[in-house]
């Protein structure tokens, strides 16, 4: 039975309505449970010994001092923690030719970035284990610290890896059809430099874990604030060589984490091995600065590219030759090739052309390690596909939506396969642009621009189209050998009452997955959403799963539940039949009440099945079966990713004299199929727009030239903050995927994937007649003024 | 980072409070609204203080008029200036600057004595107090001496406070009938520490402009106040930056900075009442 989602009077209609997030309250009376909260008996704290150098060879480590100081438990060192922790290497064999070394949880012999954790420190608190950690005396011999992207590769750049012949981490090149020819013969070629910094996610709630080994049980507890549990879970028992059913990773409360949290930190592994050292459990949360050195950082890209046009302002192709600097390490077990891996495959993704090559070199650095966050790769393609775009219809002279128009991919091609070699469903481009155009009211801001401008006024629009990755198969990672599942599940227990416990492999990060499981269930179901208990994060009890990124919750998750909440439902009209002495397909369940299909009438409270089943069992036929409680897993089989598709656009106002960027308004028309909560899906949109915003205007990691911070602090890194945020507009195409019942595709990455280019080309339509252009983000009132020609040194 | 305290202590009155200081081998220091000690307690800026805690001295709290003066206490809120009505007649510059001062937790805590002590190159309060040209009330072991504005801000954090001293409070002129102020600043953010910024103040006697975010301290920046007082708004917008020597950072550098000062000074003139 399918459920007839065009129909808002149908009945248990909760997928596609916005309704209370059920773990707000708790949240909000401050019932929240984060890692740090959490104390257990004799737990002690570690704190980390961290390189001071970007790149530099250890000589030697005296711990004797803080050995001795007030409180300490334990100091190990790199050597010693290996010999209970093995190294890892964050490849994927699918990305040919990829290399990185061994990663230790604790440096062995060299450091290569700052902020590399090289001792641990393990005291009764945390303020005692960072006063021992002042007194470990650690002699480094300073090496050449590699630092600039663009240069990395040269031959009298120092290599960072011994035994390696250069930096390069990765590189891949996508190329189809004739780009040498097309680019000859075409009728216009536009060119363009590209430049991304690099960012961080920042998240509210710092990296944490408390890990409890239990010699007794032979196992370990890791309390994490993680977006995969499961995925940590394999890879701790893998590194600590324990069984995977004798590590328990559990995620309760976790406050953000953007990509931030997927991935294997040293510091986190360090934390388990020590409580495995010690039999006891230790707490490790990573404070501020700490985080701005350790956690991820992304972007960091330069690209070159150019455009080829036809007379009629129709896109031949597209030429990218993409730069991104990671750190010393590619990431554990995501890698740190995926951002240029997506750009090779995202460039030109809203069109249709033919003629495509994209090249993209992933490169060592002495500095943190860059991977994946919010929205992975795309900010940077659709920032070079739409900064090439609007200089092409600049130059041709069409206005900016029309040259879109003219080139998006057709609403009713679909499905096609891309020159670049996407596999696209159904996207609405075209819908969106319509869309977009009615929302902003298109001529008469342009009209006003053209008044304003006239008296000085500098504005400018600035459009964005893009496609955005969501859902993801094996393709992405399980391919490659990565321990990472693409599918997930859920299970959904009725108890007795008649209300229902869910259980899903996806997890809750404040977005409110929580929230949509709880609609999703109900409405499959048939019960009322207050009814649905939703559990996450836990590895004893979840069904196995792959946890939330890439924008797979919604998609994957979600389908798993409505498929449980079926089979659940099915299962209890056919006990509800059997004591009716009818067909279970004459039954309904409606607001927790069996009813009669055709009539509405009610038959029995679904509470009295639950009390039959579970207490007087003996009055049904012995064969009938009787499982109220039933798990579904799913996993897409017939694309590799669910795309997504929208529109973005920006207005600014451009202080020529200060360069400073005001933005006025902000509006994104997204396509992420089935909608289960228009509440959460506007919430997602505006949060990644607000990311979006970060990168475009504010946010970079600044390093010097021998790899030292210059700006690690909330003081200096410029988050963006509401204040200048401006007002969004938030519209919706709904195609769904056929792939499975639910329809839904992912929602949590296009305003970050959008946002960026949409300002980039809103700055540049409000400057050009001043006769300045900016690329390389985030455009700084100084950059935007050094572009005007307005400064002089 | 755990903040690393050496101790802390209640100071009764003024005079217990030089008591706590003194028993403190040097480690003492005073603190108030905490709003930048805390933090740099808890990045590890400074480490073993023994804070001496002066917050329960009612009496350097509040504002009145003496003479031809305003005084305010030390302990005066950022909050409570915004909102005083005597510093809103006779010292307009402060109640403006006190919204380009952070955020509201922040105004909440922070007191006008801190913020001066401190001596942020950045903040706003000391250049507005040197703008007024007022005078910084300090006390200690040794008595109460008076310090011009001029005299009291000697480098970036440093005063010229000495070991033991509590600044107590702070004498403004009171504006004349034909005073002007005004301030001007860039922030990326709102409360942000300003990128650069400029308060000034226009008298019969002539203008006196002060540039922060600028240098070391807040500097009284000449050359463009005689082109003002000549009526040269150009030539003072022109002048400004090269009588700067502002630091470089990854908010900008020096010199954006001192293109910027330029073009606020243009800004700050119109609030002041100057002829463009």
């Amino acid at each position: 039975m399918t459920i007839r989602f065009d129909d808002p009077n149908r009945p248990n209609s909760y997928i596609g309505r916005t309704v209370p997030r059920p773990n707000a309250g708790k949240l909000v009376a401050g019932q929240g449970r984060y890692v740090d909260d959490i104390t257990l008996p004799r737990m002690v704290h570690v704190a980390f010994v961290r390189s001071p150098h970007a790149h530099a060879r250890i000589v030697s480590i005296d711990v004797g001092d803080a050995q001795a100081a007030k409180g300490v438990v334990r100091i190990v060192d790199g050597t010693e923690m290996a010999t209970i922790c093995t190294p890892w290497e964050g490849k994927l064999a699918h990305l040919q030719g990829m290399k990185t070394p061994p990663q230790h949880a604790l440096a062995v012999d060299r450091v290569r970035y700052l902020g590399e954790p090289v001792v641990a420190v393990v005291a009764r608190t945390r303020a005692e284990a960072e006063d021992a950690a002042d007194l470990v005396v650690v002699d480094y011999d300073p090496l050449p610290a590699v630092t600039d992207l663009m240069t990395a590769l040269d031959a009298d750049t120092p290599i960072i890896h011994e035994g390696y012949e250069d930096n390069l981490c990765f590189r891949r090149t996508n190329e189809a059809g004739d780009v040498d020819g097309t680019f000859a013969g075409a009728h216009k070629v536009v060119e363009g430099w590209f430049k991304s910094g690099r960012h961080t996610g920042v998240t509210l709630e710092p990296r944490a874990i408390v890990a409890d080994w239990k010699a007794g049980e032979a196992e370990l507890t890791a309390h994490v604030s993680n977006q995969a549990p499961h995925m940590l879970q394999v890879l701790l028992a893998k590194h600590l060589d324990l069984p995977e059913s004798r590590v328990r990773v559990v995620c309760g409360d976790v406050g953000g984490s953007f990509g931030v949290k997927v991935h294997v930190y040293p510091d986190e592994v360090a934390t388990a091995a020590l409580s495995k050292m010690l039999g006891r459990p230790v707490k490790f949360t990573a404070d501020r600065l700490e985080s701005f050195l350790s956690d991820i950082h992304a972007r960091d890209h330069e690209a070159t590219g150019r455009i080829a046009l036809d007379a009629d302002g129709r896109i031949l192709g597209f030429d990218v030759d993409d730069w991104a600097a990671i750190g010393p390490y590619s990431i554990y077990p995501r890698t740190s090739a995926v951002e240029g891996l997506q750009v090779t495959n995202l460039i030109g993704g809203p069109y249709a052309f033919d003629h495509y090559r994209v090249r993209s070199s992933t490169v060592f650095q002495n500095k943190g390690i860059c991977a994946q966050y919010r929205a992975v790769g795309h900010p940077v393609a659709v920032a070079i596909t739409e900064g090439l775009v609007d200089k092409a219809a600049h130059e041709m002279g069409i206005d900016p939506v029309e040259f879109r128009r003219r080139n998006v991919i057709r609403d009713d091609a679909y499905p096609v396969s891309t020159v670049a070699g996407l596999k696209l469903e159904g996207l609405s481009h075209e819908k969106s642009l319509d869309a977009l155009v009615e929302a902003m009211d298109y001529d008469a801001l342009r009209a006003e621009q053209a008044e304003l401008r006239a008296k000085g006024i500098h504005r400018g629009i600035g459009i964005a189209s893009f496609i955005e990755l969501t859902n993801p198969s094996p393709f992405m990672y399980g391919i490659g050998g990565a321990r990472i599942s693409a599918q997930d599940g859920c299970t959904v227990r009725m108890d007795p009452d008649g209300s229902v416990v869910a259980l899903t492999g996806v997890t809750e990060q404040g977005q409110g997955t929580e929230a949509i499981m709880a609609q999703i269930v109900a409405e499959a179901v048939g019960i009322r959403p207050h009814m649905v208990r939703v559990v996450t994060g836990d590895t004893r009890v979840t069904p196995f799963g792959g946890g939330t990124w890439a924008s797979r919750g919604a998609g994957i998750g979600g389908e798993a539940a409505l498929r449980a909440g079926r089979a659940l439902r099915d299962q209890i009209l056919e006990v509800a039949a059997s004591m009716l002495q009818g067909k279970a397909a004459a039954l309904d369940i409606r607001d927790g009440v069996i009813v009669d299909a055709e009539t509405g009438e009610d038959r029995l409270p679904i509470e009295e099945v639950g009390r039959i089943v579970y207490f007087r069992g003996d009055t049904l036929p012995p064969d009938l079966p009787r499982e109220l409680m039933q798990t579904r897993h799913y996993i897409t089989s017939n694309y590799p990713y669910a795309f997504t598709n929208g529109v973005q656009a920006s207005l600014v106002e451009v202080d020529p004299d200060t360069g400073f960027v005001k933005l006025l308004k902000h509006w994104c028309v997204e396509d992420c199929g089935r909608i289960i909560n228009p509440q959460l899906v506007d919430e997602q949109i505006r949060g990644g727009i607000v990311q979006g915003i970060g990168g475009a205007l504010f946010e970079e990691v600044c390093y010097d030239a021998e790899g030292q911070m210059l700006n690690g602090s909330m003081a200096d890194y410029l988050v963006p903050m509401s204040g200048e945020m401006p007002d969004m507009v938030i519209r919706h195409i709904e195609t769904p995927t056929e792939e499975g019942a639910l329809g839904a595709k992912g929602a949590g990455e296009a305003g970050t994937a959008g946002a960026p280019a949409a300002i980039m080309n809103a700055i540049n339509d409000a400057i050009r007649p001043l006769g300045g252009e900016v690329t390389a983000m985030p455009f700084t009132p100084e950059r935007i003024l050094r572009a005007l020609g307005r400064i002089r040194d | 980072m755990k903040a690393s305290v050496g101790g802390y202590a209640r100071a009764r009155d003024l005079a217990h409070a030089f008591d706590l200081l003194a028993a403190a081998n040097g480690m003492g220091r005073v603190i108030a609204g905490g709003q930048s000690l805390v933090a740099a307690l808890n990045l590890g800026l400074t480490a073993g203080d023994l804070l001496v805690d002066i917050t329960g001295i009612t009496d350097l709290r509040g504002v009145r008029v003496e003479g031809d003066h305003l005084l305010i206490g030390a302990l005066t809120r950022h909050v409570d200036i915004g909102s005083d009505p005597l510093v809103a007649e006779h010292a307009p510059l402060l109640a403006r600057a006190v919204p380009l001062i952070a955020h509201d937790a922040i105004r909440n805590r922070g007191t006008i004595g801190g913020s001066l002590a401190h001596a942020d190159p950045a903040a706003e309060f000391p250049a507005c107090i040197l703008a007024l040209g007022a005078t910084l009330i300090v006390e200690g072991p040794a008595g109460r001496r008076e310090v011009p504005a001029a005299d009291f801000f000697v480098d970036v954090f440093e005063t010229a406070l000495d070991e033991g001293d509590i600044l107590t409070g702070i004498a403004v002129p009171c504006i004349a009938a034909d005073e002007r102020h005004g301030i001007e600043e860039a922030t990326r953010r709102a409360g942000d520490y300003a990128i650069v910024g400029l308060a000034g103040v226009r008298r019969a006697a002539g203008h006196r402009i002060v540039a922060f975010g600028a240098g070391p301290r807040p500097m009284l920046c000449g050359a463009a106040m005689a082109a003002l007082d000549a009526g040269d708004l150009d030539a003072a917008c022109a002048a400004i930056g090269g009588e700067l020597d502002p630091p470089s950072d990854t908010q900008g550098s020096a010199a954006y900075r001192r293109h910027l000062a330029g073009v606020l000074l243009g800004r700050l003139a119109a609030q002041l009442g100057d002829p463009s």
